[in-house]
């Protein structure tokens, strides 16, 4: 008698039967957003930190050292390239452009090559840099993170990085995210 | 099968990867050794994102092992070394992710998901067997028995 009001406290409410699908749709998105993100773009540590310090030879001067305390002053870019490296060659273009652009100076790592062959390579395909730095075996690559070149960092007056950019930077990648990022930072400065 | 050919197939199907890039790094002590080891197959190289330092051969890879090798020689705990890497490369460095609060959901949500299911199966069973033994009266248990009975004097 008392066996219907029972057997209806068994049945769990209907929404728990959607429970399952609810979560598979919740994790087939999850997995699509996962898809679209890039595996090759590791989110750098040293954003926010100063720049890690290094001393070393100079590519057109080698007599001459170039060191992190270089970079500070004006905000500036700091670009890590080798002439064994495609994507850097494809970037080269755009360095140009931008260098003439005047927005900020642009200063390179020339990782682990040869100093002859950078030098030859920005003799005859003209010269972005202000100053570059000679990294031989890598190590100064190390301290700041390197592991796919071309990478480009924004560093500001003081010496903090604000921006890491990892592969060949396009034209359009410097006017909707490097560009942008340098102005927000000259206007906080200028405040 | 013949015990040669068990024998065959336990080895070609349980066989290791031979760590051959870890040689040419000499060490005193059979302690650095293993740490060396183990820290190299920790890291993730971030060039060949599926490889550690130890099984990869990506110029990086060389790089930071050379960097590790020097690391352990000159005594650096375990902690130092991986904090030497992620502060440079991040976390994504490590192939175990850190117990941090951005990777709780990444750590709980196995666990979570297998609790939530052992206690829906709980209690579903135990209101079921409720039903199978509580709420038959005796009343109800008679008319069940006379019918069994009914069916067994048929045959």
């Amino acid at each position: 008698m008392s066996q219907p009001v029972e057997n209806q406290s068994i049945q769990p409410k209907r929404w728990v039967y959607l429970l399952p699908l609810g979560i598979f749709v919740g994790l087939v998105i999850l997995f699509f957003i996962g898809l679209e993100l890039n595996p090759r773009l590791i989110p750098s540590p040293l954003i926010g930190k100063p720049a890690p310090s290094f001393s070393l030879p100079r590519l057109h001067h080698p007599g001459e050292i170039f060191q992190e305390t270089d970079l500070q002053g004006e905000i500036s870019l700091l670009n890590i390239w080798a002439t064994w490296c495609p994507s850097c060659k494809q970037e080269h273009p755009v360095l140009m452009q931008i260098a003439k652009a005047n927005k900020a100076p642009i200063y390179g790592l020339y990782y682990k090559d040869d100093p002859e062959y950078g030098v030859e390579w920005l003799k005859n395909n003209g010269n972005p840099y202000r100053a570059n730095a000679v990294d031989k075996d890598g190590s100064v690559g190390i301290e700041w993170g390197t592991y796919g070149t071309p990478e480009t960092f924004i560093i500001d007056e003081k010496g903090i990085i604000q921006y890491k950019h990892v592969g060949p930077i396009s034209w359009q990648d410097w006017k909707d995210k490097l560009l942008p990022k340098i102005q927000s930072l000259r206007e906080k400065s200028d405040v | 099968m013949t015990s040669r050919s068990i024998a065959f197939l336990f080895f070609f199907f349980f066989s290791c990867q031979v760590i051959a890039e870890i040689a040419g790094f000499p060490f005193e002590t059979e302690a650095e050794e293993q740490r060396f080891r183990e820290l190299s197959t920790e890291l993730r190289c971030l060039v060949c994102q599926n490889q550690s330092l130890a099984d990869s051969n990506a110029g990086l890879a060389q790089d930071l092992r050379v960097e590790l090798y020097e690391q352990v020689l000159s005594g650096n705990s375990n902690k130092q070394i991986i904090d030497f890497m992620t502060n440079r490369y991040g976390d994504f460095i490590l192939y175990k992710p850190r117990f941090t609060l951005k990777t709780l959901f990444l750590w709980l949500t196995p666990i979570t998901l297998f609790i939530i299911g052992v206690v829906t199966l709980i209690c579903f069973s135990r209101k079921q067997g409720e039903y199978s033994t509580e709420q038959v009266s005796d009343e109800e248990l008679n008319k069940i028995r006379s019918l069994i009975d009914s069916e067994d004097n048929k045959k």
